[in-house]
């Protein structure tokens, strides 16, 4: 669970900020070319599976109110606007540190409870980090040629570098999807591999942007590449694509992370992005998490939701939980 | 535990669905049920108990039906027919609607009863039972409202008696009753003991939706209740349950005339080829075997998994097990629910204890007391184990491993078994491959366990005849239009004349493509019918039998050849026929004494032209099932097929039988015309001749009667059909109840073969199994 610490931002801070137990970091592995072509997806049994599993799982009453605040603490609180400014910014870091109104967090006795983290474009990390501080909370970076990665390569390697001096604690990268397009597995991987070298002791999720990928199988494979080269988390979307986070991307991929641990015995996270906004999604993810990966990865160290909204709705709920009468969007504070 | 405790452990907790309405509608209902018919409930007899397998508690009292009450049911159901019939396609088209409508707005009172009465979980019962059932309703109603357009040929049976099984009560009942009422028919129906109350509900939606009196009856009780039906002047039986039970019914309707249709037991195949998607194959397994317990014929239950991948596929399977939950069936986070009864769990339990071979694994996952049973894995078996032969019909799956895919067909076809059968393999090629070579009436490509109602469902084999679903699943409740009239005996004629050749010549036996001699050593003498001897004719045995059945299964690959080479044999076969014409008509008017053998020659000729047009023609369908993808209804040939061919026209009668079994891609073990059996004989030449491949045709002379029984309880024969004018409808039917082979016989009935009657779908029909193919598909 996560608190605010009463230390200042500091490494020790960010160390505060990842659950109990330290996992060991995925250092990657060599390129296996016969691992990856061996990789198959189903689309339409995976897609069954998706369909399926809603109603499989059910939380109710206060497992639910339990599970939604879990969802709270796994988000990435985004925004990533051209019209970003520092005051918009230290609006959502306010609310970051306070995703939800402190007499509910009181009822519910879980005080104190914050998000993941915090997702800026590179420009407003330095504001982040500011309006961040003492809170634990790291800030997260989007990177290189961010969304569609394709700026010059020097300066998307250089990118990471700047955010991380400049305190990022997390760089969500793109991948060039030409590389998974064309099956250049080597290219995508030395991509990765370089980007991971780059990002030092921060934390980087690679964003495979699955709707531009064309098929799961591919989804399954590029997961697989990325996580080789040392991906911490691995991440859907960038929010841009015509199509985000879905389930069926979800399962495929979280099935490559498991597939990954069993091969190397490292965990790595997962992070769906965009399309995410409603309560009950979100605890169909987090059942989705819970049943193929077990319940480890229910924790932020390997778990994010990048989202904007998904953190309105469930305010609403909670105060639903709370008092039993359905909520209004406005009594809760903007963020 | 405290929200902050849940935050740390993320339990799922409890997620009960109510099942306050579903008592409450017990209460209203006084919680003792009589039968419904008539229209009405009848006071309650004597009851038993119905319980709650989850907790043992009484539900309801049901009453055990008496002989009368059947009576009743039954005489109901009789008046009430021919005015249902009569209401047309529209009219009940109408009332069929209505049916899909009130059980839509009654969805999930349908669904807690369901998992309340059979311990189902409650999200299959509300996302799969209780939707696929009012699916049928909706597809039926428009059923009955094509049906005289479409099958103008085709009228109702009567009344049908139904008799369906506890473990999907209320999708049993809807894939019964839609069909049969949409074609005209009134039922009778039972519910399996255990499980009475979503048919008393259908009962009281039936009388919410305008259904006449009469049409629909439910009487409730054990299987004493369901023999009182299957001897009752019915038309038809219609049974989903044991092959046990199965076999029994087979024995006791013959001969009755009633139309029958069995669909029985399984142990189908669930084959995963190393290039799989290994973990949507693993997902497959929970909705194959783990779908209501186990409790589902068509259970994927025999794993059958490509060596190389065996290891890792198991390791993933038995962390998949551990994830499943099991317990309270209205828990709306349960997976595997109660087993239906105290006695099926301990039948389960001493399956699994009495085996002593192999591995068994129990998911390590919490498991309630009382009638609960552990999904369970035993790996490592040898397909010689009982339990890789042997129904569990359990949360049990066995398993064992194949090298190659001619090994998986050949370890997936070794079972007295053929329901259904699922393939895994990313390759098209591969997929589409196996497919057809499985014997199963429904095969799922990367898949398992699709229903729809747009799609025929049933098996091969020990597992029954008949299609519920579909265009096909109509044939099973109608029947030509017209009434035929009785075959009287046709007597062979006798004399001591001499011979009308001098050359004697003796018809042998045609078995493999040689003439043989019978083993026996006997024939007799053909007399025409002034006395004259025209020849003589082998006296086939057991053994002649033996033999060209043996024959006949060597020549399999006839049903791999294209229809077009088939088409092209036939008309190669009439050429020949029409050649030698004369010789064939001069021997036809000897045999008969009539002068008609010119024109049977002629239509015997026609008939073949006509199989061979159909031979590429009868097509199968592409299914309109609501996934993306495809469910091919493919037609195959049925296998080996005996037929007693018409005494009363020797060659045309003989070709009738032997071309469509033909052209389908079967072999025939045809027993010629008892009286005059010299055309088929004759015949010999002209198959010779005519580039029919050794086996595909075999032709045995002798006595009918005598040769019946042989045949009709031959193992290794799948069906038998019978036109002889000895009545032997009854024999058949009987002994064909050993290895449950489809049995087409006239019940003493004749047919005019020179008539429309003589030939077209209803023999394609006969001479093929339709094969339910489904391949969802999508990158």
């Amino acid at each position: 669970m996560q608190t605010a610490p009463d230390s200042t931002a500091s490494p020790t801070a960010a160390a505060a900020h990842l659950p109990q137990v330290h996992l060991p970091r995925n250092e990657g592995m060599p390129l296996d070319l016969d691992w990856v072509a061996g990789v198959q997806a189903n689309t339409s049994a995976i897609e069954r599976r998706a369909a399926t599993l809603p109603g499989r799982r059910s939380v109710k009453k206060d497992y639910q109110a339990a599970w939604l605040l879990k969802a709270i603490s796994c988000i990435d609180l985004t925004t990533l606007s051209g019209d970003d400014t520092p005051g918009r910014v230290r609006r959502l870091c306010a609310k970051a540190r306070q995703p939800v109104a402190p007499d509910l967090l009181d009822r519910l006795g879980m005080p104190g409870l914050t998000v993941g983290a915090v997702c800026v474009y590179h420009e407003m990390v330095p504001t982040a980090v500011q309006a961040l501080e003492g809170s634990g909370i790291p800030v997260a970076a989007v990177s290189t040629g961010f969304p569609a990665g394709l700026s010059p390569w020097p300066l998307r390697l250089a990118e990471i570098g700047e955010s991380v001096a400049a305190g990022a604690r997390e760089i969500d990268i793109v991948i060039s999807r030409r590389h998974v397009l064309t099956r250049n597995w080597q290219a995508l991987y030395d991509e990765m591999r370089q980007m991971r070298a780059a990002v030092g002791d921060a934390h980087i999720k690679a964003i495979l942007a699955t709707g531009e990928l064309g098929s799961l199988r591919d989804v399954a494979r590029a997961s697989l590449v990325c996580m080789m080269a040392g991906a911490d988390f691995i991440k859907t979307s960038t929010g841009k694509e015509a199509v985000n986070a879905t389930l069926p991307v979800t399962l495929t991929m979280i099935r490559a992370i498991r597939d990954y641990h069993e091969r190397t015995g490292i965990r790595v996270g997962y992070k769906p992005a965009g399309g995410i906004s409603k309560a009950k999604d979100a605890l169909v993810y987090l059942a989705m998490i819970k049943d193929e990966l077990g319940d480890r990865w229910l924790q932020p160290d390997l778990f994010r939701f990048g989202a904007s909204s998904l953190l309105g709705d469930i305010e609403r709920q909670l105060e639903h939980h709370v008092t039993g009468a359905y909520s209004a969007s406005w009594r809760h504070a903007m963020g | 535990m405290t929200v902050k405790e849940i935050f740390t452990s993320m339990d799922y907790g409890p997620a009960p669905e109510s099942a306050a309405e579903a008592l409450a509608w017990l209460v209203d209902m006084g919680d003792r049920f009589g039968h419904f018919i008539d229209g009405a409930f009848t006071p309650p007899g004597e009851t038993f108990d119905s319980r709650n397998p989850a907790t043992g508690e009484v539900l309801a009292q049901v009453t055990q039906a008496t002989q009368a009450d059947v009576d009743a049911a039954v005489a109901a159901a009789r008046r009430a027919q021919p005015k249902w019939q009569a209401l047309g396609g529209h009219g009940r088209a109408r009332i069929l609607y209505a049916i899909a409508r009130l059980m839509q707005k009654q969805s999930r009172l349908f669904a807690v009863l369901e998992s309340l009465d059979n311990g189902k979980p409650i999200r299959e019962s509300r996302d799969i039972d209780v939707p696929l059932a009012q699916r049928h309703f909706y597809y039926h109603a428009g059923m009955a409202q094509l049906m005289e357009v479409e099958l103008p040929d085709r009228q109702a049976l009567g009344v049908c008696g139904q008799i369906v099984p506890w473990n999907f009560p209320l999708l049993m009942l809807a894939w019964k009753i839609a069909p049969a009422l949409a074609m005209g028919n009134t039922v009778v129906l039972k519910p399996a003991e255990y499980t009475s109350l979503t048919a008393l509900l259908f009962a009281d939606i039936c009388r919410q939706s305008g259904v006449p009196k009469g049409v629909v009856n439910i009487v409730t009780g054990d299987g004493r209740v369901g023999e009182m039906i299957v001897n009752a002047p019915v038309d038809k039986i219609a049974f989903t349950g044991s092959t046990a039970v199965g076999r029994r019914i087979r024995e006791a309707t013959a001969g009755s005339g009633k139309a029958l249709t069995l669909e029985l037991g399984g142990k189908s195949p669930y084959i995963v080829f190393d290039d799989a998607d290994i973990d949507s194959a693993v997902e497959g397994l929970v909705d194959a075997i783990w779908f209501n317990q186990g409790q589902v014929c068509c259970a994927g239950s025999r794993l059958l998994v490509q060596e190389g991948i065996a290891e890792r596929f198991h390791a993933k399977l038995r962390a998949r097990m551990d994830g499943l939950r099991i317990g309270d069936p209205l828990d709306k986070c349960i997976d595997v629910g109660a087993i239906v009864d105290p006695k099926q769990l301990a039948r389960i339990t001493a399956l699994v204890d009495g085996n002593k071979e192999g591995e068994v694994y129990r998911a390590a996952t919490p498991v309630p007391q009382g009638c609960f049973y552990p999904p369970t894995l035993i790996t490592g078996l040898s397909t010689a184990s009982p339990l890789m032969q042997e129904e569990i019909f359990g949360p049990v799956l066995v398993s064992t491993t194949f090298r190659t895919p001619a090994e998986a067909v050949e370890i997936a076809n070794n079972t007295r078994y053929g329901l259904a059968a699922s393939v895994w393999s990313e390759n098209i090629n591969l997929a589409l491959d196996i497919a057809p070579k499985l014997a199963a009436g429904v095969v799922w490509v990367n898949g398992t366990n699709m229903f729809d109602a747009a799609a025929g469902f049933g098996g091969v084999r020990e597992s029954g005849f008949g299609r519920e679903g579909g265009w096909e699943g109509l044939t099973a409740y109608t029947r030509p239009r017209g009434a035929a009239k009785a075959l009287k005996p046709v007597a062979p004629f006798e004399g001591n004349g001499a011979p009308a050749d001098p050359l004697d010549r003796t018809a042998k036996l045609y078995i493999g493509g040689k003439q043989a001699r019978p083993d026996g050593g006997y024939s007799r003498p053909v007399h025409g019918p002034r006395g004259a001897l025209l020849g003589h004719v082998s006296l086939a045995n057991r053994k002649d039998v033996r033999n060209a059945v043996e024959a006949a299964n060597a020549a399999r690959g006839w049903g791999r050849t294209t229809g077009h080479l088939r088409g092209q044999i036939l008309y190669y076969m009439a050429e020949n026929l029409s050649a030698r014409a004369p010789e064939f008509a001069a021997r036809l008017d000897a045999m008969t004494g009539n002068r008609k053998g010119k024109a049977e020659v002629e239509a015997s000729i026609r008939r073949l032209f006509t199989y061979a047009a159909w031979a590429d023609k009868y097509d199968g369908a592409v299914h309109n099932v609501p996934i993306r993808g495809v469910a091919l209804a493919m037609h195959e040939p049925v296998g080996t097929v005996a037929a007693l061919c018409p005494d009363e026209a020797p060659l045309l009668g003989f070709v009738s039988v032997m071309a469509p079994l033909m052209a389908m891609g079967n072999r025939a073990v045809l027993v010629a015309s008892e009286p005059f059996p010299l055309a088929a004989t004759d015949l010999i030449q002209v198959l010779e001749t005519s580039d029919v491949p050794a086996g595909v045709v075999n032709i045995l002379t002798g006595s009918h009667a005598e040769l019946a029984p042989t045949l009709a309880r031959h193992l290794d024969i799948d069906a038998v059909w019978s036109f002889s004018s000895t009545d032997l409808s009854g024999t058949i039917e009987k002994a064909a109840a050993g290895n449950l082979k489809r049995a087409w016989v006239n019940h003493a009935r004749a047919r005019d073969w020179s008539g429309p009657a003589g030939e077209g779908r209803p023999f394609l029909e006969a001479a093929t199994e339709v094969k339910n193919i489904w391949i969802p598909y999508g990158e």
